[in-house]
């Protein structure tokens, strides 16, 4: 096989358990984001914008929609010859057999992988922000300064700092010190989780700390790095860059490419974001629609109100229902005279007519206080609600519910309904 | 499926006006988010055609570009795939198309190289959703030399535009006028044909001997009562986009429900894919009874219209009983109504352009 000079692994594992019912039935990386998007479609259009045309996707939580979105790599021109794209999940081997225990231990089990490209360097990158990057140009600023590893920091708040990894880097951004979310942080170069490697140096790393048990790169590879004394560099990024990792971070990027000129701009023509969108409809805005700040996948079917909200592909919004301030994923049927607020609805819902979503007093979730707790209700990938009921906030709803599940045609904000997921 | 495909994409119909300047009219965008070329190609692949050749010859960069890959109509296969012809100049031939019939001949070497026993020729600028398999049916037990799908028109359809057919009992074709002054019956010729790949050979051959070089005219109307033409009627949604006013009208029917969803639903058309993000609506956008296709950015009003892909409406502009063709830029303020907008114009702020209801108005400011 020709030799690649730089390879990326794409790690897309991981469950993303704060995104609640979302990532019931899928990986973070796959839920849907800004309409006709899914989460991983930013790192896979990052690495064939900057030149990279091989990249390993590591997949072990739920990859079914993952795969299927993947598929052999098309709408990101990776169906090619020699390399493109391919999906690593674990597998058994002859000896000890394990999942993914951690995240250099998921690109360690893909040695063989990494090894048949031959690469002289590889880019290691998470399935889980928001964010366009030209990989070639921190490439550039790893070769230009010997680096043996660059890790992609960005300067955070430094109240926030104590929940990254952080760099403390010279005036140079050679980094002399690292700390895995440190208590009392000493700078808020936070590291992204995206490293550039030396080939022959992460193999090397890897191999010694095959043993670790949950073996990650900020816990025990970065370090390990250090300790031996390596050049690593900091490369900073100060753009758009965002965690969608909880219920209101992940809502409030989606309400920010609402802005009239959004800090991160899906219209810009030089970086462009592809997806596995099989559909090129238009939308069809009926006679008594009306649209106001939000953006509208396409194929969708509106008859209703629609303010400040994020659409995906093929949604139908029927006569007299209103959505203010809510995500709605592709395939979902809002009926007649529905009223939503400020809620997340995910793919191929069934929402009856008449029904009010997001209703009520803000009291945070009961089972789960830390996932729905800001005033956000959640409604699950293929969820049925019969028409008429109200739903309060904070709560959450997965599969089919029929009118015996609700009291009082009702379900009180802080409580859930998940009938579906085993 | 037993056949092969031609799209005769290389026209400009003369009734789309100054439209054609910049494409042929094949390429013309449908129903904001189709080409004409589309539903040749779609009603091909879904009908298990493997093998579509597309002829072209007037201005045919804008449909090359879209024809770019064939794998939105899943034709990039090994056995089979999409061919584009144009006229090309070699030692024994340095002439243009000169005709429907000569443009077939011309790539004879095409259909020689096919195994399937027939042709399907379909015209390039033909809005509908066909499926051959039905026809070839008809053809092989009507035991025909060559079948043309027909339609029975209203009568408010103005018929000089097309080929007016009259049948017999048993559906054979026993008279064939093209674009007749007076039509003697309502029944129109789609311009659908099937016929062996081996008779239309020799048909070719013939005409060319002769100098004849059309399909219709030198072929069609010729041999009909040599040759054994019958009638296929078709009954679902046609409309053949050559004048300003069918153009219009037929990208008016796909603001109906019905229309659109017939077209959507499966076996659907099919058209490229552009990685275009979504529509996207800022503060002061009113949207009433519209398709509106992925990467516009809308912040004005619009009614009873269609934009196609990419239009940008800046604030207070109002687009009433319009279609917009791709990548036009209305600034703020201006006002277009009952029109038809070229693709990558530019529309002042202060622009007013309004057509009437029965003659809309053609917006060309770039030449």
């Amino acid at each position: 096989m020709e030799n690649k000079e730089v390879i990326a692994m794409l790690l897309a594992g991981g469950q993303g358990s704060r995104l609640g019912v979302l990532t019931q039935s899928m990986a973070k990386p796959a839920v849907p984001f800004g309409g006709k998007y899914r989460i991983i479609d930013f790192p896979l259009s990052n690495c064939v914008n900057s030149g990279i045309d091989t990249v390993g996707v590591l997949t072990q939580y739920q990859p079914l929609e993952l795969n299927a979105h993947i598929g052999i790599g098309i709408p990101w021109d990776l169906d090619v010859n020699n390399g493109g794209v391919t999906v690593l999940p674990p597998y058994e081997k002859s000896g000890d057999t394990s999942w993914y225990t951690g995240t250099a231990n998921a690109i360690y089990q893909n040695l063989a992988y990494m090894e048949s490209y031959h690469p002289e360097y590889v880019i290691i990158l998470s399935g889980d922000h928001i964010y366009k990057m030209d990989y070639a140009q921190m490439l550039d600023f790893h070769k230009e300064n010997k680096a043996q590893v660059t890790i992609a920091a960005m300067p955070v708040p430094m109240h926030e700092a104590s929940r990254f990894g952080i760099c403390i880097a010279d005036d140079k951004f050679r980094i002399i010190d690292f700390e895995e979310k440190p208590e009392k942080p000493r700078s808020n170069l936070a590291s992204m989780g995206i490293y550039i490697f030396n080939w022959d140096v992460l193999k090397d790393a890897l191999i010694r700390k095959k043993d670790q048990s949950n073996c990650d790169f900020g816990k025990h590879i970065i370090p390990y790095c250090f300790q031996q004394d390596m050049r690593v560099f900091a490369y900073k990024f100060d753009a758009y860059w965002k965690d969608v990792g909880t219920l209101s971070s992940y809502w409030e990027a989606n309400m920010e490419l609402i802005d009239i000129v959004p800090e991160f701009n899906l219209y810009d023509e030089s970086w462009k974001t592809y997806t596995n969108a099989n559909s090129c409809q238009p939308t069809f805005y009926g006679v008594d629609s009306s649209v106001y700040k939000c953006i509208i996948g396409e194929g969708s079917d509106i008859d209703g109100d629609v303010e400040n909200s994020v659409l995906g592909v093929g949604v139908t919004v029927e006569k007299g229902a209103k959505i203010v301030d809510s995500i709605i994923m592709s395939g979902t049927h809002v009926g007649a005279d529905a009223v939503i607020n400020k809620a997340i609805i995910a793919e191929k819902c069934e929402i009856g007519a008449g029904c009010k979503i997001g209703a009520g007093i803000n009291t945070p979730n009961v089972e789960k206080p830390s996932i729905y707790n800001s005033g956000i209700t959640t409604i699950g990938q293929g969820s049925v609600i019969p028409p008429g009921v109200t739903i309060g906030k904070n709560t959450a709803i997965l599969g089919e519910t029929t009118l015996s599940d609700y009291e009082n045609m009702s379900l009180p904000s802080g409580q859930n309904i998940i009938k579906a997921g085993d | 499926m037993k056949a092969a495909g031609i799209i005769l994409a290389g026209g400009s119909s003369i009734g789309l006006k100054e439209l054609t300047t910049k494409r042929a009219s094949a390429a013309m965008p449908v129903g904001a988010a189709y080409r004409a070329v589309d539903f040749g190609l779609s009603n091909m692949t879904n009908s298990g055609i493997k093998t579509v050749a597309v002829l072209t010859q007037y201005n045919s960069r804008s449909l090359h570009e879209h024809l770019n890959s064939s794998k939105w109509w899943n034709f990039g296969r090994k056995q089979g795939g999409l061919f584009t012809f144009t006229p090309t100049i070699t030692k024994n031939n340095n002439w243009w198309y000169r005709g429907t019939a000569d443009s077939l001949y011309q790539n004879m070497d095409f259909l020689r190289k096919r195994h399937e026993p027939y042709v399907v020729i379909y015209p390039g600028d033909c809005v509908c959703k066909f499926d051959f398999n039905k026809m070839l049916k008809f053809h092989e037990e009507k035991g025909a030399d060559i079948s043309i799908a027909v339609k029975h028109m209203e009568d408010s359809e103005d018929l000089r535009r097309l080929g007016i057919v009259e049948m017999d009992q048993d559906k054979r074709i026993r008279q064939f006028s093209e674009k007749p002054m007076k039509a003697s019956s309502n029944i129109a010729s789609m311009g659908i044909y099937i016929i062996k790949k081996d008779l239309l050979m020799k048909l070719l051959q013939e005409s060319h001997d002769e100098e004849r070089y059309d399909l219709v005219q030198d072929i069609l109307i010729r041999y009909k009562d040599v040759e054994k033409i019958y009638g296929y009627e078709f009954d679902g949604y046609w409309s053949n986009i050559n004048t300003v006013d069918s153009y219009y009208r037929c990208n008016m029917d796909f603001l109906k429900k019905d229309i659109r969803h017939y077209f959507e639903k499966e076996p659907a058309i099919k058209s490229k894919t552009e990685d275009l993000p979504s529509a996207k609506f800022n503060e002061g956008s009113v949207v009433k009874n519209a398709l509106i296709s992925s990467g516009c950015i809308i912040n004005g009003e619009i009614e009873n219209s269609v934009l196609c892909k990419k239009v940008f409406v800046g604030k207070g502009a109002v687009i009433k009983n319009s279609i917009v063709l791709n990548e036009t830029y209305i600034e703020d303020g201006a006002v277009i109504e009952n029109c038809i907008v070229e693709s990558h114009e530019r529309i002042p702020g202060n622009a007013e352009f309004i057509g009437e209801a029965e003659e809309p108005k053609i917006v060309r400011l770039k030449n």
